[in-house]
């Protein structure tokens, strides 16, 4: 795909984030999707490009009116969203449509009009995963930590430290869940939740939502808001078993879809400004930093714990608290691509200074399926 | 009230040999016979070079511990936290999900990279666990 040729021209979150027991998951993606059709200054009629996952966009368009002549209903997990902006872009280039909305939204906390997660007897995960007590993503996505702290030299300590520098940007967001400051030791000492991980490590459990528009560059210049153009792209699967993974020193996935991201857009890990890795555990960052190539693996968990990542550091990560301290709805992909059009178009509570390329990347499942995006301001 | 039970698989016609084997005693592992790959979970067919010819074998039943979790909350129904969840990586290459058997639930007592044994745990009448315990001598 050629790079600076599809732009975002409507980015919103839902109205309200954390628990929102006044709407169902139905109506966050309706109130997500509104305020993105507000800030992109468009009307509903304008739409032609629809994708969402976990609903079906049947269920989403009818629900909004929109009546598009192109969708996708990719549903990969957390990541679905940034393959979403990928098939868009592509979409959008191949003329299939002109103005694509893509919204995301989840009751996770409330569990509204949301149907519950359950895993069929005779799938393969049921068969070979779920007997033996998995319950859930806490007890599954650490399954790889500790191998991957016994091959890189990895400590309890600096997977800690992945907690407490998110938290540091929390504090800087006035929508971020969790805003209070923690240390080190508040995070070793937090409940145990699935060894080697505690309470602090884990995610959010939130309701909320998000909502983006993309269009073709040559119309963003149009739009009210600063144009954030899509500079290359990326998407990959590996299993949707844990256990299957090629490997757990790191993620076949993560491998595959950041290089592609990379590569498309023509640019170096030193261009790069501001970075999100999708943080549904703390592991998460490590993965991400070493599989996309920015420093060897057994460098990750000194380069957070050393500072590189907090506010002021050379490496801004995770800038709006993450899934750790901002929010985590179950599916936070949409979340972090909010974050990133917010540092581009120099919005965000804890704005990146002259921030020009913001890299996003994203999970789905337990590793199963990964997303990159790279973002610029700049054509 | 009946105690919650632990989720039981229900076998299909790609995983009914396995099944099969562990309600024998055996681990039963597939390998290609075109490219000698083995691999898991079951299917009819080699994942890496995609023949259908493949056959069933008995694996040894040694392999070591590759990584785990310490479950603590929420816990499964049918299991009483703490409790692991382990990936044991088997002699013949394939790794699979387990548990770990006559070995305390703790970091100390689970070492990365322990030898283990398989060990065969029946559910009912027709559903037959593999789990794990650590190899002897």
């Amino acid at each position: 795909m050629r790079r600076n040729q599809v732009a975002v021209v409507g980015a919103a979150e839902t109205t309200e984030l954390g628990v929102i027991p006044t709407m169902s998951q139905l109506q966050l993606h309706a109130d997500a999707a509104l305020n993105a059709i507000a800030d992109a200054g468009l009307k509903l009629s304008d739409i032609d490009g629809f994708a969402t996952a976990v609903e079906t966009p049947q269920q989403v368009c009818h629900y909004l009116g929109i009546r598009p002549t192109w969708v996708d209903g990719t549903s990969v997990g957390g990541c679905s969203f940034m393959l979403h902006v990928r098939h868009a872009a592509a979409a959008i280039e191949a003329g299939l449509c002109k103005t694509v909305l893509i919204t995301h939204a989840e009751s996770g906390k409330s569990m509204i009009g949301k149907a519950p997660r359950s895993i069929p007897a005779d799938s393969l995960q049921g068969q070979f995963e779920a007997p033996y007590g998995v319950y859930g993503p806490p007890s599954m996505f650490p399954i790889p930590v500790l191998r991957f702290m016994k091959t890189y030299g990895i400590t309890h300590e600096q997977l800690a430290a992945v907690a407490v520098v998110q938290r540091e940007w929390a504090a800087k967001n006035p929508r971020a869940m969790m805003k209070d400051p923690i240390t080190v030791a508040d995070v070793l000492n937090s409940r145990m939740i699935a060894y080697p991980f505690r309470l602090l490590q884990c995610c959010l459990v939130t309701d909320g939502g998000g909502a983006l528009i993309l269009t073709s560059a040559d119309r963003a210049r149009d739009f009210p808001r600063k144009p954030v153009y899509i500079m290359g792209t990326g998407e990959s699967v590996e299993t949707p078993m844990v256990s299957q993974m090629e490997t757990f020193n790191s993620s076949r996935a993560f491998k595959t879809a950041g290089p592609l991201a990379f590569k498309e857009a023509g640019i170096a890990h030193k261009d790069v400004d501001h970075l999100m890795i999708y943080d549904a555990f703390a592991h998460l960052p490590l993965f991400g930093l070493g599989d996309l190539g920015f420093m060897p693996h057994e460098e990750t968990g000194k380069f957070i714990a050393d500072g590189n990542t907090r506010p002021g550091g050379k490496l801004p990560l995770n800038t709006n608290g993450g899934g750790l301290s901002y929010m985590h709805s179950g599916m936070y992909g949409m979340y972090a691509l909010q974050e990133s059009v917010r540092q581009m178009r120099g919005i965000a509570p804890a704005q990146v200074p002259n921030a020009k390329i913001s890299v996003c990347h994203g999970v789905g499942g337990m590793f199963a399926a990964s997303g990159t995006i790279v973002f610029t301001n700049e054509r | 009230m009946a105690e919650p039970q632990r989720a039981r698989p229900k076998p299909t016609p790609e995983t009914q040999h396995f099944w099969d084997g562990t309600k024998a005693g055996e681990l039963r592992l597939q390998r290609c016979d075109a490219c000698a790959h083995v691999y898991f979970p079951p299917r009819p067919f080699c994942p890496s070079c995609a023949s259908r010819r493949v056959s069933v074998f008995k694996a040894s039943g040694k392999g070591f511990l590759y990584s785990y979790v310490i479950n603590h909350r929420p816990a499964a129904p049918g299991f009483t936290p703490p409790y692991a969840i382990a990936v044991v990586e088997l002699a013949e290459g394939p790794r699979m999900m387990s548990n770990i058997i006559d070995c305390p639930q703790t970091p100390e007592a689970l070492e990365l990279d322990m030898k283990l044994e398989v060990a065969f745990e029946a559910l009912d009448d027709k559903i037959t666990l593999p789990v794990f315990r650590p190899a002897k001598g």
